[in-house]
């Protein structure tokens, strides 16, 4: 192993994970120690959209395509107020932003968000890794470059099983997000996108978005047309409060799951959740509906999974599956008005192949109120 | 959707002869859709008349028609194989305009034939403008203000309605030949006129110019099953005007946000949906103004294309191969991913590396034509290069592009530049401007001046920027490479320098860079290329090399055999040696060798990754080859197939330590170095021109002298007749010698070589194979032209059909003697010249020729293949082979020029090779024969009308048996003032007509060219210096598409041609038939 590294870069920065594979780089954002699981995510663009939707608390996410930063970042592709990721690595930031909507620099957005944004790091070396361990522990730092120091630091840190890291991302008050829509949709935020709020809006609903902490009988106080459960980050199981949540409102209204929702949805119905050895992170995902036999390219974020053999066929249809690695990616009740997938249909980042999901939402919004 | 059952013989057609604008990546797209077909139980017709393909190996279809591509043709092919289906969309443009005519003549029909892939409403479609316009406003999409023109006047009208500048573009023509952009009114009607000519349905776009808007491409699939993926995204260094086949471009595209991304992708859905292309890829353009983001359509191609090529090499998705299995009713997700084989087709790659693809041009081969580019395309090849930056995959990409450059460098002193020239170079689009914008920020111009004046996007101009800096930094640091900052040099590696680059910064040489980073422990690392950025395992060793962490080699311990490729297609290095590293590879295999291919050529079959055990995609230059011998440690390596490329690399490789194998480098040396050869020839006691070299100009006026005018001079270590010139006097060697050979530098180690000139003789190529022991020939080619046109420019017979026993037996014999003298393993090329009876050699090359896939082709014997297995150590008789094949019928092989592409360039035959490709027309006389090869290089020999004869003094004799037989043959001859007093004397019934500049009348040869009264021309000009009117006869005649014979012996092979389809029209046979019919 090779352990010249490229000179003149000016803040040296070092990536250990917790089995001690330790990565060098150079800091271009925030400066600092920060931990998180590091995942990585083979999207080619969209890093911005990354790095602020909420599901990737807690998360280092490796972009595994190695040039990043090229157009900037602007004021309008973002997923929520704010980055969420606890820290960026990539192969190469562009010094510049090219694009005729960017306002910033990424290494710029990145110290202003104070998150630390890694550089020259052999990110395939990194994705390789994970690929055969899973996913890891780290910790990144651009202050500690002590390798023993940096193990003992990432050793001790707290992961993501068993974390309920939805409470640290979800609003803290329920708010309007559009005034106008034929149907009343109640969202429960666990860590939404924006862009699920966008695309029911689209749909003609009228959002209302409330804390996941939210109890059925507040949620149904808003006498909403439907439920979405959003996506969100982390350990589904520790969630309990959504779960119970969403157990209380099956059968009171049409309810859509996303990612997260997806889980909380099978724990309500008695399923169990499971982490996948890496996960899924990117745009490139086939999912099949099993009914037209057709295939949607999916964008995808998860490290968690509900499993197909726990879910009690007699209520619940299988309705998509992962042609990559035959994970369960979608499911409807067979008497209920629920329906929910793993992938994200709202995209950004990533294809609009799955968009009419949200159309089928309101279809059975409309089915449901006749 | 499974297996369509309703077919069960599928017809493919090939896209013929290697031109600009289509070139071997129809070989590997027909190649593999023949593959995938027969491996699903199909069985496969082929028709290709370009012999140097892989495709047309008799054992790739189950029936190969070597034949010309005409819809008439294709009629025969089917009416005698009957195919249940035609796939059209793998063989480019020549295959979908093909199979249209034969739909629109009823052929398809009136056989019972389907179209597979896409049906004539489909590719109508896509292909006429005003179809495509109307289905793209329909879908809602946005697209250029345009107008369709069918004539001038509504040309005219349209250019008032839109307003200069325009683009004008010719509906149905392949690599946009005839359009361009207008600037003025009078550039406005010149293009016009062109393009409704050219276009085949005489239709021309006029319109809106988004010049300067960036450009993209996205590659998209489509299965039965209206599944839609995109395989790749590409965006182009060089903005909008410039034809993309003559752009940079990079993989995937790098300046757009995942909003404006996913609203191209949505379009491109779309598009493929309306247009309704039911299975396989097509590739379809946008242009996105860089100020606002509007986003427009600019065409689609509703087949594979150089850009699906280019994909599939970028991204490791093979697709031809998919399109071909989708076309025969399989569904993407029924598709394995080859690379991971635990994933399905349908999905979107992903790259974790940036691709770079450089067009290579050839200007220096048409003096006459401006190096400016357009949308027309030009360049003759190109090099992909791939590097975890762009910065990485440029500079590999530069010094694999074999133009001098070895990096991005500078060949000229930026001081040197004028001001002027440098902003004129920056903003009229260049073969060479990417150097500009380097010698524009040495000169201190910002990358925003730099970025206005280009339209290239600020991202590239800064990465640019980042190399320049760089170099600063390590010129300034003021150490040499013992004392450089180890990071410092790390970090240059980084950023694609190469050892050659950083050396000559360091000012020390190549080998004490490499030897002193490799100290210092910065030692290349390879990656995987798999589809899916590491997501899964990938199980295809295809690699490319980079300065990282982690190397992902996987080394066996098997014996192994490293093939180096051509590199970039260029005039005199093409499609020919990659078949020969194809073969090679296929050989080895057979052996049970591991086989290893370097190449850096995207189009080519070589870097399939199914074609060896192991490709590392990587440029051909000493230190890429060499870092990947200290990595596989290869038992041999093989130099002689790649063309020139790999053997300049012969000696530096083999002082390195690398196994070379096959004949050795000191053969090599004794062969190409003039003073050695003449030494070796003299000990023979053959003959050979009287010659010399010559360092200086001196002394090549004294050696010019002493063996008199005419001679023929050229440079050494050169392919494909690089300034080779035919000089009659002193005045035009001093010329030559300033422009051509000092601007190459000449040294004792280069020199220039000068041969007497043999005026008159016949020429004959020679291929053979030897063990070291045992020579027995494989072909003996006689030229239609004389000696003095370039072997790889003129046509060819075999069987030779004019030359006596005794002659052959004397070609026998000294191809034997220098055979066994140069102790050759593998293959040997010898030219031969004949003039008065006596043989005279030319030259020997002991590697693989241009020819030898015609010849294998023609005799059925695998030349390559076998000098493969003797490189690895089996003799001649081991491998069964004993004597010289002998055919019963005649093969001819014609070249293909590319004249119309380089307006103003004279058309005539020189010693510097031109042609981009080669057809061969096979039969069983040599008359059907020749005209089964003129038909396929496009030009048809007519059978009745009018003939237009001037020829020079010398062939005035000969002149009069041809112009006898065609008055016999119901010809009209219409003949120059000089000519025409021949014939008349010789009782041969002819007009006279005025030259053009005789005086100004109605009644001259332009007129008659262009009203198309004219049906061939025969043409031969006057000594090394055209006459200026006969130029414009043959300019015009190449405009009008009206073929012209610029040799006497041309002629007469015509003649022959037109008298035997005259007598008996021809019928089609296959290879595969030959071969049986020969024993």
């Amino acid at each position: 192993m090779n352990e010249i590294n490229s000179a003149h870069k000016s803040i040296k920065a070092k990536i250990v994970l917790e089995d001690g594979r330790i990565f060098q780089g150079y800091s271009f954002g925030a400066t600092g120690t920060t931990f998180g699981e590091v995942v990585f995510n083979t999207s080619m663009s969209g890093y911005q959209e990354i790095l602020t939707d909420p599901s990737y608390k807690g998360q280092i996410v490796t972009m595994t395509y190695p040039l990043i930063g090229n157009y900037g970042v602007n004021k309008q592709d973002v997923e929520s107020s704010k980055p969420f990721v606890e820290a960026l690595i990539v192969k190469e930031c562009s010094r510049i932003a090219s694009n005729w909507r960017s306002n910033d620099t990424l290494a710029s957005y990145l110290k202003n968000n104070n998150i630390i944004g890694i550089e020259g790091v052999d990110t395939r070396a990194i994705t390789r890794h994970i690929r055969l361990k899973g996913a890891l522990k780290a910790v990144i730092s651009t202050e500690d470059l002590d390798d023993k120091s940096l193990l003992e630091k990432v050793t001790v840190s707290s992961g993501l099983l068993g974390i309920d890291l939805v409470k640290e991302v979800t609003c803290a008050k329920a708010y309007a997000w559009n005034n106008q829509g034929k149907y009343h949709v109640v969202v429960l935020d666990c860590g939404v996108k924006l862009n699920i709020l966008r695309s029911l809006a689209l749909n003609n609903c009228k959002v209302t978005v409330v804390p996941a902490q939210t109890s059925a009988e507040d949620i149904l106080k808003f006498k909403p047309d439907g439920l979405m459960l959003s996506n969100g980050p982390g350990d589904p199981e520790p969630v309990t409060y959504v779960i119970e949540t969403v157990s209380k409102l099956l059968g009171k209204l049409p309810i859509f799951g996303i990612c997260l929702g997806q889980q909380m949805i099978g724990l309500a119905l008695g399923g169990k959740t499971y982490k996948l050895k890496f996960g899924h992170h990117g745009g490139n995902q086939p999912v099949k509906d099993l009914k037209t036999g057709k295939i949607d390219i999916t964008v995808q974020n998860h490290g968690f999974c509900v499993d197909i053999d726990s879910l009690n066929k007699n209520d619940i249809e299988i309705t998509h599956m992962n042609l990559n690695d035959k994970t369960l990616e979608g499911i409807k009740h067979k008497k209920l008005s629920v329906f929910s997938v793993q992938f994200h249909p709202e995209a950004c980042p990533g294809p609009h192949d799955s968009a009419y999901l949200f159309t089928n939402f309101v279809e059975m919004i409309k089915n449901h109120k006749k | 959707m499974p297996k369509r059952t309703d077919i069960k013989k599928i017809l493919i057609i090939g896209s013929g002869p290697i031109i600009i604008g289509q070139a071997c990546e129809f070989d590997y797209s027909g190649t593999q859709a023949c593959k995938a077909l027969r491996e699903e139980g199909f069985e496969v017709v082929l028709i290709n008349s370009n012999p140097a393909t892989i495709m047309t190996d008799p054992e790739i279809a189950n029936a190969t028609y070597i034949e010309p591509i005409t819809p008439e043709v294709l009629e025969k092919i089917i009416a005698k194989e009957r195919p249940d289906a035609l796939l059209p969309t793998l063989g480019g443009q020549t295959a979908l305009n093909t199979a249209m005519k034969a739909a629109e003549m009823g052929i398809l029909e009136k056989y019972n034939v389907r179209m597979i892939g896409a049906n004539t409403t489909v590719i109508r479609k896509a292909e006429d403008r005003k179809y495509f316009k109307e289905a793209m406003l329909k879908i809602g999409l946005d697209l250029p203000r345009s107008a369709l023109a069918y004539n001038m006047p509504e040309a005219m009208e349209a250019l008032k309605q839109i307003g200069l500048p325009l683009i004008i573009r010719p509906s149905f023509t392949m690599g946009g030949t005839g359009g361009g952009i207008a600037q003025t009114e009078e550039e406005f009607e010149k293009i016009c006129q062109l393009g409704l000519r050219n276009s085949m349905i005489n239709e021309i776009l006029v319109e809106e110019s988004i010049y300067g808007w960036k450009e993209y491409e996205l590659e998209v699939m489509r299965d039965s099953k209206d599944n839609v993926v995109i395989i790749c995204s590409i965006e182009n260094f060089d903005p909008m005007g410039i034809h993309t086949g003559d752009s940079i471009t990079v993989a995937p595209a790098q300046t757009l946000t995942d909003q404006e991304y996913q609203k191209m992708r949505d379009a491109a859905l779309a598009i493929i949906r309306e247009i309704g292309v039911e299975t396989g890829g097509s590739n379809i353009q946008f242009a996105v103004n860089p100020k606002d983001g509007r986003m427009i359509v600019v065409e689609m191609n509703p087949r594979v294309s150089r850009s699906s090529a280019l994909a599939s090499k970028a991204t490791g998705f093979p697709i031809a191969k998919f399109a071909a299995k989708l076309a025969v009713g399989f569904t993407l997700d029924e598709i394995q991913n080859d690379i991971t084989k635990e994933t399905p087709a349908s999905f979107e790659p992903t790259v974790d590396y940036c691709v770079v693809k450089i067009p290579r041009f050839t200007f220096e081969k048409f003096p006459e034509a401006q190096d400016i580019l357009g949308i027309s395309m030009k360049s003759v090849g190109e090099t992909m290069a791939i590097g975890r930056t762009f910065k990485e995959a440029l500079q590999k990409g530069l010094r694999g592009l074999e133009i001098g450059h070895i990096g991005f460098d500078n060949k000229n002193d930026f001081r040197e530049i004028e001001q002027e020239k440098l902003l004129h170079r920056l903003k009229e689009p260049n073969a060479s401007r990417i150097f500009y914008i380097k010698y524009a920020f040495q000169k201190g111009m910002s990358s925003e001046e730099i970025c206005k004046l280009t339209d290239i996007d600020p991202w590239f101009i800064d990465n640019l920027k980042q190399i320049v800096e760089l170099e600063e930094e390590i010129k300034n640091q003021g150490k040499d490479i013992f004392h450089i900052d180890a990071g410092l040099l790390r970090k240059a590696k980084e950023y694609g320098f190469g050892d050659e680059q950083l050396a000559k910064l360091l000012n020390t040489d190549e080998v004490t860079v490499r030897n002193q980073r490799k100290k210092l422990g910065i030692i290349v690392t390879y990656k995987l290329v798999d589809t899916c950025g590491a997501e899964f395992e990938a199980y295809t060793p295809y690699y490319y090399s980079t300065y990282e962490q982690e190397d992902e080699t996987r080394i066996s311990n098997k014996k192994k055999i490293m093939i180096l490729g051509g590199g970039p297609n260029r005039i005199g290095q093409g499609i020919e040696f990659d078949y020969c590293c194809c073969h090679a590879s296929f050989a080895l295999k057979e052996l049970g060798f591991e086989t290893i291919m370097v190449n850096s050529n995207p189009e080519t079959v070589s870097t399939d990754y199914d074609t060896s055990d192991k490709l590392y995609f990587e440029p051909l230059t000493f230190e890429d080859v060499m870092n990947i011998v200290d990595r596989e440690k290869p038992d041999g390596i093989i130099v002689q197939f790649g063309g020139q490329t790999p053997l300049n690399l012969a000696r530096k490789l083999k002082n390195a330590g690398a196994p070379i194998i096959g004949t050795s480098v000191e053969s090599i040396d004794r062969a190409e170095d003039r003073d050695k050869f003449s030494q070796l020839i003299k000990e023979l006691g053959i003959n050979q021109p009287p010659n010399g070299s010559a360092t200086s100009r001196d002394q090549a006026i004294a050696i010019a002298k002493e063996i008199g005018y005419p001679i023929l001079v050229r440079p050494s270590y050169v392919l494909g007749g690089r300034a080779m010139r035919i000089v009659y006097n002193e005045k035009d060697l001093t010329k030559f010698m300033i422009e051509e050979a000092e601007a190459i530098d000449i040294s004792s180690e280069k020199p220039i070589l000068i041969d007497k000139f043999l005026e008159d003789a016949v020429e004959v190529d020679v291929d053979a194979l030897s063990d070291g022991h045992t020579t027995i020939i494989g072909g003996i080619m006689e030229h239609i032209e004389e000696a003095g046109v370039h072997s790889g420019d003129s046509a060819c017979v075999l069987p030779p059909h004019t030359l006596s026993d005794k002659i052959l037996d004397i070609i026998r014999h000294n191809t034997k003697l220098l055979s066994k003298k140069l102790e050759v393993k593998g293959l040997l090329n010898i030219q031969f010249a004949i003039k008065n009876s006596i043989v005279y050699v030319l030259e020997v090359n002991p590697r693989a020729s241009r020819t030898a896939p015609f010849v294998s082709k023609a005799t059925g014997i695998p030349l390559a293949k076998i000098a493969a297995k003797i490189m690895a150590g089996k003799t001649l008789d081991q491998l069964g082979i004993k004597d010289e094949k002998k055919i019963k019928h005649v093969a001819v092989k014609e070249s293909v020029l590319p004249f119309s592409r380089f307006s103003g360039v004279d058309i005539i035959l020189g010693p510097e090779m031109k042609s981009t490709g080669e057809v061969m027309g096979i039969d069983k006389t040599f008359g059907i024969a020749f005209y089964k090869s003129q038909l396929a290089a496009g030009s048809v020999l007519p059978t009745k009308g009018k003939i237009f004869i001037s020829v020079k003094a010398n062939d005035k004799k000969s002149i009069v048996a041809v112009g006898k037989k065609l008055v016999n043959l119901g010809f009209e001859i219409i003949a120059t003032k000089g000519t025409y007093n021949v014939l008349n004397s010789n009782n041969i019934q002819a007009t006279v007509i005025d030259k053009i500049s005789d005086k100004i009348s109605d009644n001259n040869v332009l007129d008659l060219i262009r009203q198309g009264q004219i049906k061939l021309i025969i043409n031969t000009p006057t000594g090394h210096k055209s006459q200026s009117d006969m130029k414009s006869i043959r300019n015009a005649a190449v405009m009008h598409g009206i073929s012209c014979i610029t040799t006497i012996q041309g002629a007469q092979a015509a003649v022959n041609g037109i008298e035997a389809i005259l007598e008996k029209d021809f019928s089609v046979t296959s290879i595969q038939e030959f071969i049986k019919n020969s024993g």
